[in-house]
């Protein structure tokens, strides 16, 4: 795995049993505050919708329009965000209520539920920030990373960025469909022009109601009504694609190549989702309205687990009981840039420094805008100004003047114990039992080629 | 006007897509659902030291039944929605429109002894239909009897209660066993109605003496010396495996099988153990054998089957598919799985025993 860890093979399987242990200790917790708490959100969610949309009646007047649309807007943020896509996940399935289920849930977007669980939970969750595997790596047509090729057409992204985000849902109902494949052969036609078909009807039935049923009940509110959904869905678009595209791709983030994650054990199928996502901070609100995918990290190590337990497990994911707790600094909200305006701009050029290590920084990323905000007890966090030490690492990872980790640029860990990681299966976690230690093999790393020193317990 | 109905369905179905108007009543009140039906609970009494009768409200989308049926009903226990079956005690079309079930807790089961133990009035359980084929006849016999053990009784009461009601009790024989006459669940509603219907004969069996020793179990050998016209009576036997087996043999060797109707509390026990087994893809109507350390998708795969599958670890649930029969675990997490129609995840799940997937 091309990660700029100073993990040693032993440490990766460490973590992954640490990390099962957390996620057996949730599942064995969940109860009815849990179930309480879903159905409380589904009703609040269904209020504030039948309200915005009742309220948009008298839309003829400016702040029932306002209120309105306002209601609108974040209904359908909750609907999408802490409702629809964990639902999908499967977050809830362990309720068993029919109605609440992974498999009959559809949702407020215009992508179709069965097709965008397969895009989203199979393909992005299981291969996640792989170049050429994980699709959600500029959706196909941003390049967000130096090992992305290169096009002319890069050159205008920032603007197409900016008009996906506009109509983000049907960009991504489009997306799921694959279309690309079919131009390359990978994808049979007929199974294409199937889903094709069906996310055009739900595409007509979203549209039917907010662009001609509501507008037409509302009569001579016909215009305010129109307007008022068309923005409450371009808000929900745009916040989507905000919180979207700060989970995967600020710089900080790493991606990995195919061959990397060739017989990844289970321990670093979890390293590879720690290295790849990014935290947001901020109030419960913003948790709340970013479906919990402000904890970004935990979603992906823990992807069926209910969404409103990642902010409880957050602290344990950064500093596990076995590692010393390391200094890190928290963001706000309010630092934030939305990686569009930095990494999208930035990748449109050819070339570019590779961002595979944490500590590469973008030239054009401005200086209030820090890696993301990742545990750095797992290596991911090589913040500049900051030295990280683990257990027993005598030379830790040092900053360089420029921003740049002297330790870990050029060194990564994929030359490490490759021929132990072949060894394990790809189904890693199923062909293993529990207790059981993964040969660890020649360690290639101890002689420092993978970024220092490494402990003595590895 | 004649399509009105339906266009203003169409009309309010385009209004709440991607969910349905129903979603919405139901979110206000479970029992306004048509599409799940719901109940409330009224009340919880006790009938034994083990035993409660439970009666619930039906939403509005219940539709009476018959004497004898039993019905699917769902509980929320620590967040998680379990069913089961279980008689109605209560006649079809009460007056004040309840409904009742009585439940008796078993000692290891969760359902049961929520139920008795644990529900409250107000709380919501869900519903099935009433099915069930033991149940009266359209035209009723001319001599009835009723052959009952524990909490047998139930769909019998129902039966009883009925008949009462409508005042043409027939000719009619009631042998219920139990350990003592404290623990016959409804004793002293059956004693009173032996007492006022003369048309009504009740023989208690007790299975524990006076001073609590055991004594011989009913049989229908030992009943047809009480009751000697048993092959001119149309008969109804439910109870523990024992006693319906018993009665199953004697009608048979009468050459009367026709005249029983039986129903069973427990499910035959399916064998196999804890060493994997028989995987039978339903649908498909494949076969295979799996190991206790194989999963349900491998074996599937290995045997044709086309398996839904994802992620391969137990995080995308993409290969969520329906209990058909038996029993599997989670290779995870050691927690087995073994009600029909529930979904399970096959890539983490390995059959402990014989299974059915409905697939």
């Amino acid at each position: 795995m091309a990660t700029p860890t100073h993990l040693s093979a032993r440490d990766i399987e460490e973590l992954g049993e640490e990390l099962d242990r957390l996620r057996a200790e949730i599942l064995a917790s969940r109860g009815e505050d849990d179930a309480r708490y879903i159905r409380r959100v589904i009703a609040a969610q269904r209020g504030l919708e039948a309200g915005g949309r009742a309220m948009m009646f008298a839309s003829l007047l400016p702040p029932a329009w306002l209120a309105g649309t306002a209601m609108l807007a974040v209904a359908k943020i909750l609907e999408n965000m802490e409702i629809g896509h964990n639902v999908l996940h499967g977050q809830w399935d362990w309720m068993r209520d029919p109605d609440i289920h992974s498999t009959t849930w559809e949702w407020d977007s215009a992508s179709p539920a069965a097709q965008w669980k397969y895009s989203h939970n199979y393909v992005h969750h299981t291969y996640t920030n792989v170049v050429g595997r994980d699709r959600d790596l500029g959706y196909s047509i941003l390049r967000v990373t130096p090992e992305q090729p290169w096009h002319l057409v890069h050159m205008a992204q920032p603007l197409y960025n900016l008009a996906l985000a506009v109509v983000f849902e049907w960009g991504i109902a489009l997306y799921d469909v694959e279309i690309e494949k079919v131009w390359r052969r990978e994808k049979d036609l007929d199974q294409t022009l199937n889903q094709f078909g069906s996310a055009l009807k739900k595409v007509g039935r979203q549209g039917m109601k907010d662009y001609v049923v509501f507008p037409l009940l509302a009569g001579p509110a016909f215009l305010p009504v129109l307007l008022g959904n068309l923005t409450a869905n371009v808000t929900r678009n745009i916040w989507a694609h905000t919180v979207i595209f700060c989970g995967h791709f600020p710089d900080g983030t790493t991606t990995f190549t195919e061959e990397e994650i060739e017989g990844e054990s289970r321990g670093e199928w979890y390293l590879r989702q720690l290295l790849g996502s990014a935290n947001i901070s901020g109030p419960a609100a913003l948790h709340l309205l970013s479906g919990n995918l402000s904890h970004q990290i935990e979603h992906h190590l823990f992807p069926d687990l209910p969404s409103n337990r990642y902010g409880q497990i957050a602290p344990r994911v950064r500093h596990p009981p076995t590692r010393p707790p390391v200094p890190r600094r928290v963001r706000g909200a309010g630092s934030r840039t939305e990686p569009g305006a930095t990494r999208v701009p930035s990748r449109r050029s050819p070339g570019g420094e590779p961002s595979a290590s944490p500590c590469g920084d973008s030239p054009w990323l401005p200086q209030r805008a820090m890696p993301a905000d990742r545990p750095a007890a797992y290596g991911g966090g090589c913040e500049r100004t900051r030295e990280v030490r683990l257990p027993g690492v005598a030379e830790g990872h040092r900053t360089g003047g420029a921003g740049r980790c002297r330790g870990c640029a050029g060194g990564t860990a994929s030359g490490r114990s490759r021929s132990a990681r072949h060894r394990v299966s790809d189904r890693g976690l199923l062909q293993r039992h529990p207790g059981q230690v993964l040969p660890t093999g020649p360690r290639r790393d101890r002689d420092g080629a993978g970024g220092g020193p490494r402990n003595a317990a590895g | 006007m004649l399509h009105i109905r339906p266009l203003l369905g169409a009309v309010a179905g385009s209004m709440t897509s991607p969910l349905r108007p129903d979603d919405y009543r139901a979110t206000i009140n479970p029992l306004w659902s048509r599409r799940r039906l719901s109940g409330r609970v009224e009340a919880v009494v006790p009938e034994t030291s083990d035993t409660s009768t439970v009666v619930v409200r039906p939403g509005v989308g219940w539709r009476g039944g018959l004497a004898g049926q039993h019905v699917s009903v769902g509980v929320s226990i620590e967040g998680v929605w379990h069913r089961r079956t279980f008689s109605l005690s209560s006649p079809p079309h009460r007056p004040d429109g309840l409904i009742a079930i009585t439940v008796k807790a078993r000692p290891d089961g969760l359902v049961s002894r929520h139920i008795v133990h644990a529900l409250r009035p107000g709380q919501t359980v869900r519903l099935g239909p009433p099915t069930g084929r033991f149940v009266l006849p359209d035209e009723l016999p001319a001599q009835l009897l009723f052959v009952t053990a524990g909490s047998g009784i139930t769909p019998v009461m129902s039966m009883l209660r009925h008949l009462a009601e409508s005042r043409q009790m027939p000719d009619v024989m009631l042998a219920h066993s139990a350990r003592n006459a404290s623990e016959v669940i409804f004793g002293e509603e059956l004693r009173r109605m032996a007492a006022q219907l003369p048309a009504l004969r009740l023989y208690e069996h007790h299975t524990r003496s006076a001073v609590g020793r055991p004594v011989a179990r009913l049989t229908m050998r030992a009943l047809s010396a009480i009751c000697n016209d048993i092959p001119e009576r149309m008969t109804w036997v439910c109870g523990p495996p024992g006693l319906v087996d018993d009665a199953e043999s004697y009608w048979r060797e009468s050459g009367i099988s026709d005249r029983l109707l039986t129903e069973r509390f427990q499910p035959a026990a399916r064998p196999g153990g804890g060493q994997g087994g028989r995987v039978r893809f339903v649908r498909s109507g494949r076969e295979t054998t799996a190991s206790a350390g194989t999963p349900l998708l491998a074996a599937g795969e290995e045997a044709g089957v086309i398996m839904p599958t994802g992620c391969r670890m137990g995080a995308c649930h993409s290969c969520l598919v329906p209990l058909a029969g038996g029993q599997v675990r989670d290779l995870r997490t050691g927690d087995e799985h073994d009600t029909p129609g529930d979904l399970i995840q096959t890539c983490v799940s390995v059959p402990v025993g014989d299974v059915d997937i409905d697939l």
